[in-house]
């Protein structure tokens, strides 16, 4: 080591070449990164963040900024002024939208994680009879869109006479396949069967090992199937479009697409209330994001 | 009688029976309740935490698309209830010869392959990027995940914005490169145009997340395979190409199936892009409607729910078979040097 270091300063390129060398053979993971590498990450998340800026930045001005060449970059101050005509708009009523987004998203969350957590608890750890079938009907139907239904759930929601109200949207979220094939693997893999047999033992019913067993371990994967199901409820559009487009009180979603259709749509109300709408979601993903990132990337091994 | 009865019973249970002491009448139901709600509790209570789920799902997952495809077989119009029926193979028909499918499908193609192509090997490069000894490693993770989170309603009006003829940045941003210096770039006048913006704001949404799905599986690749890699000299460019490529296969025809799924089923960014979203028609001649597009358009605009559900049908055909003939492809070109 002290003969490299008291060695006379050698050429640029032997020296890139000695790194080079050292580093080869190592796993990428075990490399450090370079100044090299951080600069293109660091472009990356410009590039990642820069729409959101934006949307703020036209959020906040009035509507010169949005008519002028070289394009407005910085934010105005105009951000209340525009947030305060959204919010009393007459056709469009935003705040309730908010709030039925909200309502949607929550229910669907909880019920996503209340249904498909016991399912998937009965698939890991109960002996019944079916229940490979059953399982592989699950995995099976992981990859049918659901989308392409929607014709049919129209028809079924009018028989039900649901459309138009906020149940038709709620209801066919309450479970997926991929809530109850996530909770089996993850109560497979974290609850040991030793633990359920002598909670049996003591007498203890299905239902009060789920509570005191299952619950408790699971919190991880309640909190990834929460925050992802949330977001996913929360953004979701078409189908909503479908059965509350044209109704005073559709989710926020659909109350944007309104705000931007007619003859002439006036672009920093849309993007207050774009803005405003996306709030939420930063904010899960600023609390939560560590959790977002470990149920994709646990989703990306598994498959 | 009794021994029957207290077989399957545990100490406790037996205690709580024989409380009731030997006189009692044996065919007294109230003196196995435990011992039956026991024996329910074993065999039954799985199906009853199963049941939620299968009947939801059956009722508004699985019925609506076999449904489906009942209601493509026959007259279904919102506008005129008396007419209806059965229609035979009409709605099929009807379908190859009308020019708006033909063009969706060219539309739906044409910026899938704008927006898959770059998308999944941006997120390769993002991923190898990631896949290193980091600084402040979750935060530049959840960094990239900021166009996950963000509503495709939201991302869809910036960049509309971004990309108006006369006063949108993308315009602007191509001027100081000298490109469409005289004459803005109208975005939305031709379908080439239309598709990258479209495609743009595609790759912006999921380059990042299908990055973590990649990074995933480049930290699963046994570290050993590296050290062998050594051995002929691979710097990092050809280390991704040629060893960590060929490993996360799996991976990569896993992203490459969903980006077909989702991308097939194109709806928001089309819709939203168009200056006169409601009428759902991709543009003035339609130049970037997609079929997820089309069928929101004949269904509920059109009224005409039997044509819908019939194009569902055909999407449905339509995403098998370009995902099998993607898988075959990946499958070569990711892991053949490797096999």
């Amino acid at each position: 080591m002290s003969a490299v270091d008291t060695a006379p300063p050698r050429p640029a390129a032997t020296r890139t070449r000695r790194r080079r060398a050292a580093l080869m053979g190592r796993a990428p993971q075990d490399t450090p990164a370079g100044i090299g590498t951080y600069l293109l990450l660091a472009t990356t998340m410009l590039f990642a963040a820069f729409p959101l800026y934006w949307m703020f930045v036209i959020a906040t001005s009035n509507d010169e900024a949005l008519a002028q060449i070289p394009p407005a970059v910085t934010p105005g101050n105009r951000f209340l002024v525009n947030l305060d005509e959204v919010f009393s708009l007459q056709d469009v009523y935003f705040a309730a939208s908010l709030i039925n987004s909200v309502i949607v998203s929550t229910v669907v969350t909880v019920s996503m994680l209340f249904f498909c957590s016991l399912a998937g608890f009965a698939f890991a750890k109960l002996r019944f009879a079916g229940s490979r079938w059953l399982m592989l009907f699950v995995v099976l139907t992981l990859t049918v869109p659901n989308q392409l239904g929607v014709v049919a759930l129209y028809i079924v929601m009018g028989k039900l006479g649901w459309n138009g109200t906020l149940l038709a949207v709620i209801v066919p979220g309450l479970v997926t396949a991929f809530g109850v094939f996530y909770m089996r693997q993850f109560i497979l893999n974290t609850v040991p069967d030793e633990l359920i047999e002598s909670a049996r033992m003591d007498g203890a019913t299905t239902m009060r090992v789920y509570r005191s067993i299952v619950l408790p371990a699971i919190r991880p994967a309640l909190a990834v199937l929460g925050l992802l199901t949330f977001v996913a409820t929360w953004n979701d559009f078409q189908w909503p479009l479908i059965t509350l487009g044209g109704t005073d009180y559709p989710t926020s979603m659909v109350a944007i697409s309104d705000l931007a259709s007619g003859n002439y749509v006036i672009y920093r109300r849309v993007l207050a209330g774009a803005f405003v709408a996306t709030i939420p979601l930063l904010i899960m993903l600023f609390i939560g994001g560590r959790q977002i990132v470990r149920g994709i990337m646990e989703g990306a091994v598994k498959s | 009688m009794s021994t029957t009865r207290a077989a399957p019973a545990s100490s406790g249970r037996r205690a709580a029976a024989g409380r009731h002491g030997p006189g009692t009448d044996p065919d007294d139901r109230r003196l196995s309740w435990r011992d039956r709600l026991y024996r329910f509790d074993m065999r039954y209570m799985p199906y009853v935490l199963i049941a939620p789920f299968f009947l939801i799902f059956l009722v508004f997952g699985l019925f609506p698309l076999v449904f489906n495809g009942v209601v493509a077989l026959r007259n279904y119009r919102l506008d005129d209830p008396t007419l209806t029926g059965w229609a035979g193979l009409a709605n099929f028909r009807q379908l190859f010869g009308d020019e708006d499918f033909w063009n969706a499908l060219y539309n739906t193609f044409g910026i899938f392959l704008l927006s898959s192509v770059p998308q999944l090997l941006l997120a390769l490069i993002v991923a190898s990027l990631l896949n290193r000894r980091l600084r402040a490693q979750t935060w530049w993770r959840v960094g990239v995940l900021l166009p996950y989170v963000t509503p495709i309603v939201a991302s869809t009006m910036v960049f509309s914005v971004f990309f108006s003829r006369d006063f949108g940045m993308a315009n602007w941003v191509l001027g100081l490169f000298g490109i469409g210096d005289g004459e803005p770039i109208n975005w939305r006048a031709d379908k080439l145009h239309a598709w990258i913006a479209i495609a743009t704001m595609v790759n912006w949404k999921w380059i990042g997340y299908n990055a973590l799905l990649y990074l995933a599986a480049m930290q699963s690749i046994p570290r050993d395979v590296y050290e062998a890699a050594a051995v002929d000299g691979a710097g990092p460019w050809r280390q991704l190409w040629r060893i960590t490529v060929p490993m996360i296969q799996p991976v990569i025809v896993f992203t490459v199936i969903l980006s077909t799924i989702g991308g097939f089923q194109l709806f928001i960014e089309p819709m939203l892009f168009d200056l006169n979203a409601q009428a759902a028609t991709g543009g003035p001649d339609g130049e970037w409607q997609t079929i997820a597009q089309l069928i929101y358009k004949v269904g509920w605009k059109d009224l005409n729910l039997g044509y819908a559900a019939a194009m569902s049908w055909a999407l449905f055909l339509i995403i098998l078979v370009v995902a099998g003939i993607n898988t075959l492809l990946t499958n070569r070109l990711s892991g053949g040097r490797s096999r």
